[in-house]
């Protein structure tokens, strides 16, 4: 594998480097050894700072100012009236008493999402982590099994899974063979809630599968041998031994699995739409829909609501930054 | 010839009920897993009559046809089920109402009329490669896979650069403000592009870059997973070859791309895996810049197509196939190699 | 021609002095090696010398020429690393290529060098092997060989020898030496090693602390210590130090008494002491005789009997761990009890407040 990397046409790759050779060099001549360092790092800098800092700072300034318009200068500002307008709400578990009841219901929707999803995905990753932990022959082609979706782009996901649930579509067909009802699965808006939940796991465990059978595999052996010695269970083995050196592993996935349920769009938009009505509208869709999607384009709503979600996010990566460290640790 | 080897469990020499619990969920997964891509790859290969047609088939079967004399269209073929005919193979000419009128292909002269619940068609196997075809032809398919295409290459090219050369510089030179440069960096990770998608939109569009391809590569490329990944490889490089390569006359250009670079090519290549499915499924942000139908990638088209009311599933099933193949060809190549780089960078 | 100078060198990593201040001529054609306890500053003042560390302070001159301000590689000088730092993604042919390529060196002469220096290290054979393919004592001739294709002006040597097994050890030092025979060029060897110091070195610089110690010919500092530092360091087995109290200063000797009351006899100056004053008296192990009369009581703890040598430790009453180097072999056996005489003409005899010796007055290896 790496042998192909570097038969790769290397002279083409040797020109393209050698071509730099003489300005770096000038510019080695004028910075010194040590401060050249400013020049590898200028290009990502660059980059950085237009499409990740400066965006940073300027969504506040989004999230203040109002109208449709795209540029700063033609923007009013209006102060905070986009998130109290969000945030306007006389009972918040009823997104029809809010002023922008489609964001509360995506916020619904993303809550009730984000707790069952994770919830179940977690539980079907450590179980098949558990099992591909086992001494099985053809382990690598089932831990591949799990991980092919997981590379599928999300609109191919979603295609099939639309292909497979249509109205006409072969899972219908099986529950009729099988003299079942049939449902239309995706218009119904129970279901459609239900399938999403599906398919996202369906796509994304085989990711937290790996890592937690990386957790798994990094238990030393003779742990389990001593527990042998000691005559353990099975089930203690597993309660006292397995699951208590997992744990800093477990949380670094449910934290990351959180992370991404919150930011969910992709196949969800894809394969619903949003849909039935706006049962499965989750919030990214609402800020994509708000800001672009949707005339007039309300810049500042999507931003303000971008900020809350950013709020939620940083919570959560602060929790796995310091799970992450304990896991360094321990 | 012994099976043995597929009953080893953890040594013990007995296939217990653990041992069938786990084969029956592995089993299960498998279907679960392969089962539905293989579904829709095979029935991209249905013609949009097969795929009409309920309960499905699962092989792709087209319905038989055959010249009759006397016809100039093919008629299609039908067994008879039920009636005075039972058993007949017919071709039918007409159908009206309830009734179809049939033939004996056998026998032109011969007419004869059954009801239509009174007979099934008869399916031969055939490929609809039409399915295929028409995507090139009609659906521009190629100009697609080009976006997609170029869009993934250039963007992985100026990722693996401009990562590389950064890490070099915050893993390899002692320099003021190293280790800001490196938190700030490092930081962004707390917040994703998606949180900023109406200032990124901004920016891009205030460079002129929407609807170019440029509009989805530049905002992409600074990655800081890409950035850390490769510092923490480029750390565990002794910096005494560096020196070695200075002794030599290197310049601090020819240390970087002869002496650094080779040597953190498994890094590297691990980078290179994840800029490829991050960019060539990226959906979100193109749909955000990319608003003419000929910058489309084809996750764009995939969606813009299936969003439309009269989709046609049989080309859709085809491109669908067509956008899956290469993904999967590389994971069926790099496999292990994939998902060893995953589990030990944790990072997707 | 190649004369390194160091003018006060100084190295400070931020508020931290690494180098106070180092003065040293390094001949043309000479082999100098820089020895010292880890941490003594010795591998920095190489990488001074090398151009990969920033001179904080003073002057480097190579034959009279400032090169405080050149980069490394324009100092004409090649170097070996201690974890030889081969470029692991390379062939030997390659690695020993890379340097004459990139100052763009015809390429039939980079051949006829790189064959040379093969042909002189003998790893011709493994030319086209990569690093990882190679044995220890390989790489480090490969490293050798990198450094000799570039015909520098002075080779410098980081402990290259530190991550090899004890006998090829001793092959390579060796080899290394008769490298320097053949070639002539200035060298500069950075070892914590003081056989290899001892055994290599035309000139040995002595450093701890990043100051230099002493400065002189191998044998010279082991027959000439000018402090208890350096006498502890160079020699092996270590030399031999007892606590004392001076009791008489003679003429052409000093005498003192340490705490159990053994007297020892030292032929050095006296310029300086008092009786009452607190020395160190130390004698190298082969200084050191077995009488019936006079010197420590102890008892015999170890022998070690090599058959042509013979090594005694013993420990004196008190506590005090003598180590005795006997020719031949020896009659005398664990657990006797022997008294420990030091020739007084080979006693050193060091001022405890710092360490420097007092002036020997017979020279050298007298018998």
């Amino acid at each position: 594998m790496l042998a192909t990397v570097k038969t790769a046409p290397s002279w083409l790759v040797s020109a393209a480097f050698g071509l730099f050779e003489r300005p770096m060099l000038a510019l080695q001549k004028m910075t010194g050894a040590q401060r050249i360092a400013w020049v590898f790092l200028l290009p990502n800098l660059v980059i950085f700072s237009l499409f990740t800092f400066l965006p940073i700072a300027l969504n506040g300034v989004y999230a203040t100012t109002g109208s449709d318009r795209i540029l700063l200068g033609e923007r009013p500002f209006v102060g905070l009236d986009n998130f109290s307008s969000l945030l306007a709400c006389q009972n918040y578990l009823q997104p029809n008493s809010c002023e922008r009841d489609i964001f509360w219901r995506a916020v619904h929707n993303t809550g009730y999402f984000v707790v069952v999803q994770v919830g179940l995905m977690v539980l079907f990753s450590l179980l098949t982590a558990l099992i591909l932990n086992r001494n099985i022959p053809l382990r690598g082609f089932f831990r591949g099994v799990f991980f092919y979706p997981v590379l599928l782009s999300p609109v191919v996901v979603a295609l099939i899974w639309k292909w497979i649930l249509q109205r006409f579509g072969v899972l219908n067909a099986g529950l009729e063979g099988l003299g079942m009802p049939t449902v239309n699965w995706l218009v119904e808006a129970d279901w459609a809630f239900f399938w999403i939940v599906f398919v996202s796991i369906w796509a994304h465990m085989g990711f937290y599968t790996l890592i937690l059978l990386a957790g798994l595999q990094a238990i030393p052996a003779d742990v389990y041998e001593a527990a042998e010695m000691d005559g353990a269970s099975r089930w203690r083995v597993f309660s006292r031994i397995t699951m208590p050196l997992l744990v800093p592993t477990m949380v670094v996935v449910v934290v990351l699995s959180l992370i991404r349920a919150v930011q969910a769009f992709d196949e969800i938009f894809v394969l619903t739409g949003g849909g039935p009505g706006s049962a499965t509208l989750l919030l990214l869709q609402y800020i994509y829909e708000t800001g672009f999607a949707f005339r007039p384009q309300l810049f500042g709503v999507a931003a303000a609501a971008s900020m809350l979600m950013a709020a939620v996010l940083l919570v959560l990566t602060l929790i796995q930054l310091r799970a992450a460290r304990s896991r360094a640790e321990g | 010839m012994s099976l043995s080897f597929l009953t080893r469990t953890r040594g013990r020499g007995r296939f217990d009920l653990a041992d069938w619990l786990t084969w029956a969920y592995l089993v299960l997964a498998l279907l679960l897993m392969f089962g539905p891509v293989l579904w829709v790859a095979l029935s991209s290969f249905k013609t949009e009559a097969a795929l009409q047609e309920y309960p499905p088939t699962f092989l792709p079967l087209a319905p038989q046809t055959v010249m009759v004399e006397g016809y100039d269209e093919p008629l299609q073929l039908f067994r008879v089920t039920a009636g005075e005919h039972e058993g007949k193979v017919l071709a039918q000419i007409r159908r009206i109402g309830l009734m179809s009128q049939m033939v004996d292909p056998a026998d032109p002269a011969q007419k004869f009329q059954v009801n239509i619940n009174d007979r099934v068609p008869e399916r031969e196997f055939a490929l609809a490669t039409e399915n295929y075809s028409v995507l090139f032809d009609r659906f521009n398919f190629g100009l697609y896979f080009w976006n997609s295409v170029f869009i993934t290459v250039v963007a992985t090219i100026i990722t693996v650069l401009f990562n590389s050369m950064a890490a070099f510089a915050l893993s390899k030179y002692k320099f003021r403000g190293r280790t800001l440069v490196f938190v700030l960096i490092v930081a962004t990770l707390m917040i994703p592009p998606t949180v900023n998608l109406v200032p990124i939109y901004l920016v891009v569009s205030q460079i002129g870059l929407v609807n170019s391809p440029w509009g989805v590569i530049w905002p992409a490329v600074a990655t800081p997973t890409g950035v850390f990944l490769l510092r923490q490889y480029m750390l565990t490089i002794p910096d005494d070859l560096l020196d070695a390569a200075r002794m030599d006359h290197a310049s601090e250009w020819k240390v970087y791309w002869r002496i650094v670079l080779p040597l953190s090519a498994p890094a590297l290549a691990v980078l290179v895996i994840f800029s490829v499915m991050w960019r060539w499924n990226e959906f979100l942000w193109p749909l955000i810049v990319l608003n003419r139908s000929e910058q489309f990638t084809l996750q764009l088209a995939l969606n813009s197509f299936q969003g439309d009311l009269q989709t046609s599933w049989a080309p859709l099933l085809g491109m669908t196939v067509l956008t899956l193949l290469p993904i999967t060809i590389v994971f069926a190549v790099l496999q292990k190699y994939i998902t060893t780089g995953i589990a030990q960078s944790g990072v997707k | 021609m190649a004369i390194v100078e160091l003018d006060k060198l100084v190295k400070d990593y931020g508020k931290v002095r690494a180098i106070h201040g180092v003065d040293l001529r390094i001949e043309d054609g000479e082999f100098c090696v820089f020895v010292g306890p880890s941490g003594c500053g010795k591998s920095t003042l190489l990488r001074m010398i090398a151009g990969l560390e920033e001179i904080s302070g003073g002057e480097l001159r190579i034959d009279g020429e400032r090169v405080n301000e050149q980069r490394a590689s324009e100092r004409g000088l090649a170097m070996v690393f201690q974890t030889y730092a081969l470029y692991p993604h390379m062939t030997v042919r390659q690695n020993l290529a890379f340097g004459l390529e990139n100052i763009k060196t015809p390429k039939d002469e980079i051949a006829r060098r790189v064959a040379e220096a093969a042909r002189m290290l003998q790893i011709e054979a493994y030319l086209d092997r990569r690093p990882k393919q190679l044995s220890g004592g390989q790489r480090q001739r490969v490293a050798i060989g990198r450094a000799v294709v570039r015909e520098p002006r002075v080779f410098l040597f980081d402990e290259p020898l530190s991550n090899l097994d004890a006998e090829l050890r001793v092959t390579m030092r060796g080899e290394i030496a008769g490298l320097h025979h053949r070639l002539g060029n200035t060298m500069i060897y950075v070892t914590h090693d003081q056989v290899e110091a001892m055994t290599m070195a035309d000139k040995i610089v002595v450093l701890r602390d990043g100051r230099i110690e002493q400065v002189g010919s191998p044998l010279d500092l082991y027959n000439e210590p000018r402090n208890s530092f350096v006498a502890g360091f160079i020699g092996s087995p270590r030399m031999n130090f007892v606590d004392a109290v001076v009791e008489t200063v003679k003429e052409r000797s000093v005498v003192a008494r340490d705490a159990s009351g053994a007297l020892f006899e030292a032929s050095v100056d006296s310029a300086g002491l008092e009786p009452g004053a607190a020395v160190s008296v130390g004698v190298r192990p082969e200084h050191v005789t077995f009488g019936s009369e006079g010197g420590k009581p102890a008892t015999v703890q170890t022998i070690e009997q090599l058959g042509g040598n013979s090594y005694l430790h013993c420990v004196a009453e008190d506590g005090a761990l003598l180590a005795a180097h006997l020719p031949g072999q020896t009659a005398i056996r664990r657990g006797d009890a022997v008294r420990v005489v030091f020739r007084p003409d080979f006693t050193h005899l060091f001022r405890r407040s710092d360490g420097v010796a007092q002036k020997r007055l017979v020279v050298g290896e007298a018998v």
